[in-house]
């Protein structure tokens, strides 16, 4: 058995290293460390409660406003605030656009530059990897950041700018969205759209959603050369690699519910368990201390009474990051989870097929581009023209508050103690710290620890690429693991 | 043009949103501009292909100079805790701390630039609260100091050149760059905090959509209004220094577009206002923090006089979200 330390990883937020015990060329088990701690907790304990929607997004920022989102959430909670239908869209825009944007600069430039390495030589998809998605200089990532930046122009108007916007507030929005900016709003997702259909997908995107089975999948995949779409030549490199057989974690997955309508997310809430979709209870949502560098606590804390305080030189911990559980279990989440919870039938059949792994990560994610931008339009129609899009709040002495939310990565929490107007306690599960989690006391491994088990490496590979091919399909944040 | 530029760009204690932000830049080929500009991206954490063993290796290179490195980008604050070991930040892969890395580096490059109030000041991860120890590369705050010392000049014999702004704006970095890339970047182009003049020589409030509101004192009182935000909610765009008015951000926005206060996020200690950051501290009624330049009492004396001459109009729409009286319509003809 031989030890191999990888990183640093780019196209990664953040920094992240991976210590990884290999037995005849495969990965026996991997241990995930985060190397910075930035201590954000700290900085909102003390705070003026609305000082939070300044600080959280700048946890991160890839997911400045899904932090904001979560923060707006609990504080409404806490007020018994809620926006003006109005606000509600405004604040779904937003954090779409913010959730789509991610998953389009994933796709092309965080995980496809990885098949335009010099170890695919000699696949026959290669020379068209090579051509579209090398590193700075494939077609693709010479387009696509053009039309993430056209895309984003949405958020000048939504959100004065992007990314750490002071616009999403618990009662709504601070900026109305005049009638002529509607219509301008409409062409930039119709810009957006026309790109996606064009070279992303080579289709309409109603027709990708209404993709519903493995069968109908491969059947849209064989109607045109690989090379026609950034999707179909993704969708060829996964079954030339078996990527489906690759990353699997603990097919446990959760997720928060995104976007609201009323009193229900759009996407909906649950956890899916054995093939089932349950309810969620945040009760039964933990945090495990043993193997991270934070003050042992005697048991997992709920997020309510949860501490972060820092403890080098502690035996057994590997990283900054805690370790969440839901029952105690070990769970994945992301646009997988999410498309997954609510019902879709293609994320229901990939995941009976095979589980979580890199394929289904990846195609997830695209599934999820594929309907947001028509919820994105519909959202822009329903903006009413002379209506509130903020409701003024009363900010009560003592409460507390919830915010769960769905950033891009998947299920983030943003727990709130107010005592005498101020915040008293605040703590934050990130999506990646649930991906990306170290081991808990019981020993289990965290969902990407657990996924990187088994994956291949072969001789004289130092940062083996088949490890970048699962860390990359997590699309971990690691600014926000350990805020 | 000058020989191509080596560029290369780490983060440390940030969130990341300064890259996220560059990668927003006007232009229809971000590589290719650099390129065309002789800007040569070594590394960047989000963008390029090479990690773990391949990136030690060029950090170890530009070190001992077989890489010429002309200039070292950092992004996010300097992590010195625990007891200045830099412990909260080992650069993966390395076990170092990267706070050793960082001054190595620098060492190195002919020019340093920081990247966002983080780099440059220590920003939000220094803030009150903070148990990190974070700072700037040449600040800590308001004071020189941070990692490398009051003094530290580069080899190319300027300070660090502090592109601040949480998150900056993509061309405020991309058009330092191509000054420098230009021959044009000396001390003169510079402020007395270190930040390229292009930018940091304008106040935010320039080119404010609600410059009529603020000239009437009509003012909002709630998110969403569309009144001047200086009376009430916290904004600063009369004292700080950055030009995301006359700019803009994302194609449309700025802060005060977006219906909230400037919270002078360009300025060292932006994150310790002293007072809720969307409510403007005030001592008998009148704004504690004045217009840069501005005479106190003349600002007093101009304000009360144009409260009590506020057309109907600019008060009504002020707490509005939407127009809700539109201008005159004249009937002779504009003189």
């Amino acid at each position: 058995m031989s030890r191999l330390v990888v990183g640093p990883f780019n196209r990664v937020e953040g920094d992240l290293e991976i210590a990884l015990d290999l037995i005849d060329g495969r990965v026996r088990e991997a241990r995930i460390k985060a190397p910075l701690f930035r201590g954000f907790e700290s900085l909102l304990v003390g705070r003026p409660v609305l000082d939070a929607l300044v600080i959280v997004p700048r946890i991160c920022g890839i997911c400045s406003v899904s932090q904001s989102i979560a923060a707006a959430a609990a504080i409404a909670d806490a007020c018994g605030a809620v926006p003006p239908p109005n606000g509600e869209r405004a604040l779904n825009l937003m954090h779409a656009a913010e959730n789509l944007a991610d998953h389009f600069t994933h796709f092309y430039l965080f995980f496809l530059p990885d098949f335009a390495r010099e170890v695919y030589r000699g696949r026959p998809w290669f020379a068209a990897a090579e051509r579209r998605f090398k590193a700075m200089r494939g077609s693709a990532a010479r387009e696509v950041p053009a039309v993430r930046t056209d895309f984003l122009r949405v958020m000048g108007y939504l959100a004065g700018k992007w990314p750490h916007s002071l616009s999403i507030q618990p009662g709504g929005s601070s900026r109305a969205v005049k009638a002529a900016e509607r219509v301008r709003l409409l062409a930039l997702v119709r810009e957006f759209r026309a790109y996606l259909e064009t070279r992303t997908f080579g289709d309409a995107l109603e027709n990708i959603a209404a993709i519903h089975t493995v069968e109908s999948l491969t059947n849209w995949r064989e109607t045109r050369a690989p090379e026609s779409s950034d999707f179909r030549l993704f969708l060829e490199i996964a079954r030339d690699c078996a990527l489906q057989d690759l990353g699997r974690a603990s097919d446990h997955f959760l997720s928060f519910g995104a976007y609201r309508k009323g009193d229900s997310p759009v996407f909906a809430r649950g956890h899916w368990y054995q093939h089932v979709v349950h309810a969620l209870d945040p009760a039964g949502i933990t945090e495990d201390h043993s193997h991270a560098w934070l003050a042992a606590t005697d048991a997992p804390l709920a997020p309510t009474h949860g501490v972060t305080q820092p403890l080098l030189d502690k035996p057994d911990a590997y990283t900054w990051c805690k370790a969440p559980r839901l029952y105690g279990s070990v769970v994945e989440t992301g646009a997988l989870a999410r498309q997954l919870i609510d019902g879709h039938p293609l994320a229901r059949a990939l995941v009976v097929e095979s589980g979580g792994n890199v394929r289904n990560r990846v195609l997830a994610r695209l599934l999820e581009v594929a309907r947001l931008v028509p919820l994105i339009e519909g959202w822009l129609q329903e903006l009413e023209a002379g209506a509130p899009y903020f409701a003024p709040l009363e900010m009560p002495r003592h409460a507390e508050g919830m915010g769960l939310v769905e950033a891009a990565r998947g299920s983030l929490g943003h727990w709130i103690t107010i005592e005498d107007g101020r915040l008293a306690h605040y703590q934050i599960i990130s999506p990646t710290t649930w991906n990306f989690s170290p081991r808990d006391r019981n020993g289990q491994p965290g969902a990407a620890e657990l996924a990187l088990q088994g994956a291949p490496v072969q001789a004289g590979e130092d940062t083996p690429v088949a490890v970048q091919h699962v860390v990359r399909s997590f699309d971990p944040c690691m600014v926000c693991t350990v805020h | 043009m000058n020989r191509e530029l080596n560029v290369l760009w780490l983060q440390s204690g940030g969130c990341g949103g300064c890259s996220m932000s560059l990668l927003c830049a006007d232009g229809r080929d971000f590589f290719g501009n650099l390129e065309s500009a002789g800007i040569r991206l070594l590394w960047h954490p989000a963008l390029a292909e090479e990690n773990g063993a391949a990136l030690q290796g060029l950090l170890a290179d530009c070190v001992a100079g077989r890489i010429r490195l002309d200039v070292l980008c950092l992004e996010g604050a300097v992590m010195r805790g625990p007891a200045n070991t830099g412990r909260f930040h080992l650069l993966a892969g390395s076990g170092e701390p990267m706070m050793a890395w960082i001054a190595k580096l620098a060492a190195a490059a002919q020019y340093v630039f920081a990247i966002g109030s983080c780099a440059a000041f220590g920003g939000l991860p220094a803030g009150p609260g903070s148990i990190t120890d974070a700072c700037g590369l040449q600040y800590e705050g308001e004071q020189p100091g941070g990692l490398l010392g009051a003094g530290w000049m580069s080899r190319g014999g300027l300070p660090v050149i502090n592109v601040s702004g949480c998150p900056v704006h993509p061309n405020w970095v991309l058009e330092t760059l191509y000054a420098l890339a230009l021959g044009e970047l000396g001390a003169k182009a510079l402020d007395a905090l270190g930040r390229p003049r292009h930018y940091a020589d304008q106040l935010v409030h320039h080119g404010c959509a609600r410059n009529e509101y603020y000239e009437f004192k009509a003012s909002a009182e709630k998110p969403s209004d569309l009144g001047c935000l200086m009376e009430h909610l916290g904004c600063k765009g009369t004292q700080a220094h950055a030009d995301c008015n006359t700019r803009l951000w994302n194609g449309e926005g700025s802060c005060t577009r977006g219906g909230y206060a400037c919270i002078s996020c360009t300025e060292p200690g932006f994150e310790n206002p002293g007072h809720p950051f969307q409510q403007t501290p005030k001592v008998a009624g009148i704004p504690v923090g004045l217009p840069t330049d501005m005479p106190k009492a003349w600002f007093v004396a101009l304000a009360a006089l144009s409260k009590s001459a506020t057309p109907k109009r600019v008060r009504e729409n002020a707490v509005a979200d939407h127009l809700v009286v539109s201008p005159t319509q004249k009937k002779t003809g504009l003189r």
